[in-house]
């Protein structure tokens, strides 16, 4: 079972979490899109990322992205019956089930979600998002990222304008 | 220039050795991005990504400037990669993919970026940390797009015949429509007679005619016409194939005589001893175990009710044409079709599982519909509207707006026609007999339409009275049968006690018996409200996500009868863009064998959907048939060795943009 969760506590107060989020084209991201469309406001701790089908998701792309430093991953995609491919949506269960047995190993479970989302289900991606978020929070930061340290150099709350201030932002987190 | 950021570069660009222009488009959509992203930051930063040769932030990237600006940076920079940060790309890919295509660029080289509906809109409030996100959003754009691939989206052939899937008064407006367009049309109906809801209504709002008066000749019309042919007592059981050719299941249900020897004659419901509630009356008075659906049915043919027959075979012996047959199994007929119309209707919101206003506990509180059958002529009463606790007259009758509509508990939506339909039948009422008195309850009248506002003010000058304000307590009393209503007069803010004779709910419109099954053979999606949705709520109204299939009527939300014609026509005009060209457009992703590294394993087989992935057994590799593949990518993601490839979603193309989520200053270094 997962055990840094409680060990560790975000490093600093800026820190956000960080969570990428695989949407399926029919489904949820629709559903993300009327959300926007909506207003239904989240916080800014995801990046959709678009998908045809959920089923597209290979367990590489979790895996590197939480090796990349992600806090969090979400597979989103249609209900179970509704997937636009017939039943793309059940392989997709059983890969992220599977995915997150192994990774249940490492205590990085919490971090993969899965989540059928409709397109009509514009405050439910919202609230989606919302509680995981929250989950993230409590389980802290991505350990990895203190291990990658230097190769992820991600200062992310400054408001950087141009290649010279970015320069500096990454001189300082170097020598922090 | 060398657009190599270290190490992680992927090596699967060798495919394309062509430096990379990316051109960047950063769209304000007025104030909606612009408002909360700092789209100037964002352009500039972005302008620091190799590759990156031009940027340009855009009030309306989608207007013929933004567009003319596009098309002219691609010339001016000699750009082969273009990414737009904006809206959605399910409403606006299309339209930058043409607009990059007139340059003489493949239209697969356009990357779409989001920053509206995922970012400015759901983080009004946090401006930097939108900018910010903003910039994560592009700059993983930018490095997708860079690996972007040709490809050639594929033309597919379009059979010229069309499903109408429904014959209320949307579904035969669309057969109709595309029948005189000269095209072959089925139209299918899972009751025994075509004409849907619409042929219950007695009148209909404003103009108070007779419904069946003016419907029944446009069901004799669809009857006529040679290009239609209609499927009655049938169901689609099963939907394959995608635009152009759907290949389609339909079962008729066993009438159990021959609908080609029947002659509507009707002797037989004469000798039939069975009596049920007659559904068409809303369950007012009893129809026989076989008979005839209504006067007016289409096509006027008796149906045998299986379920209640006792097997006297009465029937068959008054049968003067031998058409019964009780051995009857139900048939089935294979159809290919192009396109697609599902005009599937509702059904009125049932009050009986929560007893709404009493209904179901009182003998004297009756639903809008019932109340419809009670006024027509042909009804089960001859046109006398009785109340059911003891068949008199009643003189005080109540109207209750908004059941089932407008409400927290049942469904919040508002269903748009009872204000009016309570309207008409109040006038109706106090037409017939001028003694009654008619109160009506209601939250808010809305009477938005032609022809509505007069038809509400015709009421109230006939005496019609209007309160504002829900009952909050309904009792029958035990001895008249009267209902006595609790209500607050909410403009004259006081409490009223009334008694009514006769309630009338008007219970709203809900989703159709059945829709469900319909959503997952056409694989549409469904609202929050339970009813299906189109692809876009103003744009494309009667479209759905899935090409050739198309909406009309109350399918897709509650609406009145010119609308749901409106929507017929219109359905049957945009699937004859499709039937007149011949051809359909489809996406060109599709999943892509590598041979050189496919060790024929089979695992991918069983993954598609659409059994598109066979065995090559002489080179023992798998082949992906291109016209079945729909591009979903579950076999690319089971395949062990990585010999298949989803196109436009590739490997290296998901990566790069994975990889950039987080790094926010590595790009640089």
């Amino acid at each position: 079972m997962s055990t840094e969760g409680t060990a560790r506590t975000p490093k600093s107060e800026g820190w956000e979490p960080n969570i990428l989020a695989f949407c399926c084209n029919w489904c949820s991201y629709a559903g993300a899109d009327l959300a926007g469309v909506s207003r239904f406001q989240y916080p800014p701790t995801v990046k959709v990322l678009r998908v045809m089908c959920s089923s597209r998701v290979e367990p590489a792309f979790i895996l590197k992205a939480l090796k990349d430093g992600a806090d969090g991953v979400l597979v989103a995609g249609c209900h179970i019956g509704d997937c636009h491919y017939i039943d793309g949506n059940k392989n997709a269960q059983v890969r992220i089930n599977n995915t997150k047995k192994a990774l249940e190993k490492l205590g990085f479970d919490k971090r993969l979600r899965l989540e059928w989302i409709s397109a009509s289900e514009g405050l439910r991606f919202s609230e989606v998002i919302r509680d995981f978020t929250e989950e993230i929070k409590r389980l802290g930061e991505n350990p990895v990222k203190k291990i990658m340290e230097p190769q992820i150099k991600a200062p992310r709350v400054a408001p950087l304008e141009g290649a010279s201030a970015l320069a500096a932002n990454i001189q300082g987190s170097e020598v922090k | 220039m060398s657009d190599n950021k270290g190490d992680e570069k992927p090596v699967e660009s060798k495919v394309d050795q062509e430096e990379k222009r990316v051109g960047v488009f950063v769209c304000e959509c007025g104030v909606n991005i612009g408002g909360v992203v700092n789209t100037k930051a964002v352009a500039e930063y972005i302008g620091t990504l190799p590759g990156v040769k031009v940027t340009s932030v855009n009030k309306f990237t989608c207007s013929d400037s933004g567009q003319a600006d596009i098309q002219a940076k691609i010339k001016e920079h000699n750009l082969n990669r273009v990414v737009v940060a904006a809206c959605s790309p399910k409403t606006h890919e299309p339209t930058f993919r043409a607009c990059i295509e007139e340059m003489g660029l493949n239209q697969y080289f356009l990357e779409f970026v989001n920053i509206r509906d995922h970012c400015s809109w759901i983080h009004m409030w946090e401006k930097e940390k939108a900018t910010e996100k903003a910039k994560d959003l592009v700059r993983m754009g930018v490095e997708r797009s860079k690996l972007l691939e040709p490809l050639q989206a594929s033309e597919v052939p379009v059979i010229d015949k069309a499903l109408v899937i429904g014959a209320g008064v949307a579904g035969m407006q669309s057969a109709l429509d595309l029948a005189d367009m000269g095209f072959q049309v089925y139209l299918v109906e899972k009751e025994p007679s075509i004409g849907g809801r619409m042929a219950r209504f007695d009148k209909v709002f404003p103009t108070n005619d007779c419904s069946i008066c003016i419907l029944g000749p446009k069901m004799v019309e669809v009857a006529r016409n040679k290009n239609i042919k209609i499927m009655s007592y049938s169901e689609v059981k099963a939907v394959d194939g995608y635009v152009g050719n759907f290949n389609v299941k339909i079962e008729h249900k066993p009438r159990y005589l021959d609908v080609a020897k029947c002659t509507g004659c009707a002797k037989c419901s004469e000798v039939c001893p069975v009596e049920v509630p007659y559904d068409f009356n809303e369950g007012f008075g009893t129809r026989k175990a076989i008979y005839v659906p209504f006067p007016q049915a289409v096509p006027l043919r008796a149906v045998l009710d299986m379920e209640n027959c006792i097997s006297c075979k009465a029937c068959a012996k008054a049968c003067e044409s031998k058409a019964i047959n009780y051995d009857m199994e139900p048939s089935y007929t294979d159809i290919n079709v192009g396109v697609i119309v599902g005009a599937v209707g509702f059904k009125t919101y049932d009050p009986e599982p929560r007893h709404d206003f009493g209904y179901g506990l009182y003998d004297n509180v009756i639903t809008a519909m019932e109340f419809e059958r009670l006024l027509n002529a042909a009804g089960p009463t001859g046109g006398h509207v009785v109340r059911p606790s003891d068949c008199k007259e009643p003189i005080r009758v109540g109207f209750v707006n908004c059941v089932g509509s407008r409400d927290k508990n049942t469904n919040i939506y508002c269903s748009g026609v009872c204000c009016m339909v309570t309207i008409k039948n109040a006038q109706l009422l106090k037409e017939k007999r001028p003694e009654t008195d008619q109160t009506i309850m209601y939250i808010d009248i809305r009477t938005p339409f032609r022809g509505y506002e007069e038809s509400y003010n015709r009421s109230r000058n006939l005496g019609v009275k209007f309160l504002r304000g829900r009952p909050v307590e309904v009792k029958e009393d035990p001895v008249t049968k009267n209902i006595k209503v609790r209500v607050e007069d909410t403009l004259a803010g006081e409490m009223r006690n009334l008694e009514f004779d006769l309630m009338v709910l008007a219970t709203g419109i809900v989703p159709n018996e059945g829709i469900g099954q319909i959503q997952q053979l056409l694989k549409l999606s469904k609202a929050a409200d339970g009813l299906l949705m189109e692809a876009h709520p103003k744009l494309k109204p009667v479209d759905t996500t899935i090409d050739g299939v198309f909406l009309a009527g109350c399918a897709s939300g509650p609406k009145d009868i010119p609308y749901a014609v409106s929507q017929g026509s219109a359905c049957a005009g945009r699937a004859t863009i499709l039937l007149k060209n011949k051809k359909a457009i489809t996406e060109g992703i599709t999943a892509v064998v590598n041979p050189d590294v496919c060790v024929g394993c089979e695992v991918c087989i069983p993954m598609c959907p659409f059994q598109a992935i066979s065995m090559d057994e002489k080179a023992g590799k798998a082949n992906v048939m291109k016209a079945l593949c729909k591009g979903c990518g579950t076999c690319v993601a089971a395949c062990p060795t990585g010999a298949l490839e989803q196109s436009h979603f590739k490997n290296n193309q998901i990566l790069a943009q994975v990889k950039n989520v987080f790094k926010f200053q590595e790009v640089a270094a």
